[in-house]
């Protein structure tokens, strides 16, 4: 039983601290990629008046970190109900 | 109605609602004073960690450094946002499940170990003490501005104000306290910045006015670019620094928002983990509304002051205003020292370029120009604001009301995390771990009245360095905080040896590198290299050096921990039970 219990627990974490990577990949991405390194490249491309990376840096990077705390809102959500770990 | 009256009435019906709550939210217990209870929502959490957060440097001053800064200032809007996903997929749900009062109290717990937690309390009171000092002058100048007191007088009002509600209620107060704050703050921003985007591009939505269209058809960012580039300066849209500092610099800010612990005690007020989770979320949803606004009202409003001084073709005489004809927002704003007019060519009109530029100084020259004839304080860009788009003078009181919401909740949130160290970690936690309940929420009031006149006190005799260790205390929390708190959720193995080696070693890498370049505990004239990007290693500047700090504590940690022994069987037990939500 207490061993179970403990597998239970390590996969649970196992997956946590996987999603948790793939969003902090997107997170990186978003803003330190698009939004900096790529920056120059990206301003060639312009969408309704902004240059691209210039949208990345000041307003596409800000809406992208509120989709991925959400995303791990209800991601999370979905894991602790799946290993039955949620509160009541 | 007479403006200052006008702000008289709507500060002080702000100030009035503040007392209100106040009354109704004292503090009976510990847990009330230390987390509300721990009975806050998530979605009014979020206001209040928004309010928390933002302070008079974002709601006043952002915009202004974007407006002159441009692209670059992208470094803030990124890294004072992204901190927000470490926090929430890194720190605070955890920290929550652990359920106590206070950051070092984890670190001291975790580890295992009173020093430990005597280091904690340290950098946290350095970086918040720091901090605080710069919403103490913001409330003076604001006073002493808009409000035609005294510097002093302003400061004063604003420390009574937070004493009623902080010493009172403590958490409990101050969360209540911060949510209207938000809604004021908010209230404020956005609806000069509609106005203005309205008039200048037609969009009522700032965030896709400053993609849109100017009078004559061009975009504004192009037109903006444009302008600039033929008034000497670089281009608004363009990256001006070095790719690899703003790299640095975004990480630093982020990392050390993150690692802010007024910020992070926030979070152990709501109910369970799940809320702490979804806190976070919506703390980024309200700081966004104000951080995606801030770029549209510092480009249009730069834009249009470049506007009012140039409103005809560069180089032509009549293409400056002449300064008898400037509109009544210009002479206002020129009393309170904002704005500048020198005729240095003595032509009778205002003449607004780049003087530094040497490249254009022929082009200048061949105008009739003979230097900048105008300087701007940053601060107008928001400030200014109403008036330049003619809203009523309510929308300017509310402004300056905003302004004062915005400088004091985040000094409020500041003071509570001062205080809680003080009389949790220190005095419970060291000195008298025997103390009561009831003696301890004594002396929990008493650490706040502490903290407030310290802070006050800082606020009338600001130490000359006070502007240079804002920038510290992100580099702080980044390089000490961010990294064990990390470090003791997601490495088991971790042992009290690793955590204070590398503590040590990133706030003291960090400290070095910064003082080396302003200065030995700031003291002018002792820095060993000049402050100037040729200087910095890799060109990685002193602000950016949080990150690196960052960096070198981890390792540090990591290899102690492995030489050493680890932590005892019930810590490990610790870390597993912080990584599950619910009790067992």
């Amino acid at each position: 039983m207490a061993s179970s219990q403990q597998e239970a627990a390590s996969a649970y974490w196992k997956e946590n601290v996987r999603l948790m990577i793939t969003l902090l990949i997107i997170w990186f991405a978003v803003s330190y990629g698009l939004g900096i390194i790529l920056a120059p490249v990206l301003n060639s491309v312009a969408i309704a008046g902004y240059p691209l990376g210039f949208w990345f840096a000041q307003q596409g990077a800000i809406y992208a970190f509120i989709a991925l705390i959400f995303t791990y809102v209800v991601k999370m959500n979905a894991l602790d109900r799946k290993y039955d770990v949620h509160e009541e | 109605m007479d403006l200052t009256l006008t702000t008289y009435l709507i500060v002080g019906a702000t100030f009035a609602l503040y007392i209100g709550i106040a009354i109704w939210a004292k503090a009976g217990s510990t847990g009330e004073f230390y987390v509300a209870g721990k009975g806050v929502n998530p979605i009014a959490n979020g206001m209040a960690t928004a309010a928390d957060w933002m302070s008079a440097a974002s709601f006043i001053s952002m915009a202004g450094l974007i407006a002159f800064l441009g692209y670059d200032a992208s470094v803030y809007l990124m890294g004072w946002t992204g901190g927000y996903v470490l926090l929430a997929l890194l720190l605070a749900p955890y920290l929550r499940k652990f359920g106590k009062f206070t950051v070092p109290e984890f670190i001291g717990d975790r580890f295992y170990s009173k020093p430990a937690r005597v280091i904690a309390v340290i950098a946290l009171l350095v970086a918040s003490i720091t901090y605080v000092i710069g919403q103490m002058r913001g409330i003076g100048v604001a006073f002493s501005r808009f409000l035609e007191t005294s510097y002093e007088i302003g400061l004063f009002a604003g420390m009574g104000i937070v004493f009623i509600y902080a010493v009172f209620g403590g958490m409990k107060g101050i969360t209540y306290t911060q949510i209207a704050q938000y809604c004021i703050m908010i209230f404020a921003y956005t609806i000069p910045a509609i106005f203005i985007s309205l008039a200048i591009t037609g969009n009522p939505l700032p965030q896709l006015g400053l993609g849109g269209t100017v009078e004559n058809g061009g975009y504004v960012l192009d037109t903006l670019d444009n302008i600039l580039v033929d008034l000497g300066f670089s281009q608004y849209t363009v990256m001006k620094g070095t790719t690899l500092n703003m790299f640095f610099l975004t990480m630093s800010l982020m990392i050390g928002t993150a690692g802010l612990p007024h910020v992070i005690i926030r979070f152990f007020t709501v109910p369970r983990v799940r809320d702490a989770r979804l806190s976070a979320g919506w703390t980024l949803v309200f700081i966004a509304i104000l951080y995606t606004t801030a770029p549209a009202v510092g480009a249009m409003s730069f834009y249009n002051l470049i506007n009012t001084v140039q409103p005809g073709e560069i180089g032509a005489e009549e293409g400056n205003l002449a300064y008898e004809n400037v509109p009544e927002w210009f002479s206002r704003w020129e009393e309170t020292g904002l704005l500048g007019f020198e005729d240095k060519n003595g032509d009778g009109r205002i003449q607004y370029y780049n003087d530094g530029n040497e490249a254009f100084a022929a082009t200048a020259a061949s105008y009739g120009w003979e230097g900048n004839e105008l300087t701007v304080d940053r601060d107008i860009m928001v400030m200014a604001n109403p008036e330049i788009a003619q809203l009523p003078n309510w929308v300017i009181a509310l402004t300056v009301a905003g302004g004062l919401a915005a400088a004091l909740s985040t000094a409020a949130g500041l003071l509570m995390a001062i205080s809680s160290a003080v009389s949790h970690d220190l005095i419970k936690g060291v000195f008298k771990p025997d103390i009561s309940e009831k003696g301890e929420l004594l002396s929990a009031r008493l650490a706040m009245a502490g903290a407030i006149v310290v802070a006050g006190y800082l606020g009338l005799n600001p130490p000359g360095f006070a502007a240079q260790v804002v920038a510290l205390a992100f580099g702080l929390a980044a390089s000490s905080l961010f990294p064990v708190l990390m470090l003791g959720i997601f490495n088991r193995r971790m042992n009290s040896a690793g955590a204070m080696a590398g503590m040590l070693s990133g706030l003291s890498f960090t400290l070095v590198y910064v003082f080396i370049y302003k200065g030995w505990l700031f003291i002018p004239g002792t820095n060993m290299l000049p402050d100037t990007p040729e200087h910095w290693v890799l060109g990685i500047g002193p602000q950016s050096i949080g990150a690196v700090g960052a960096i070198i504590n981890v390792v540090v940690a990591t290899l102690v921990a492995r030489a050493t022994q680890p932590p005892p069987a019930h810590i490990q037990e610790l870390v597993e039970s912080i990584r599950v939500p619910r009790a067992s």
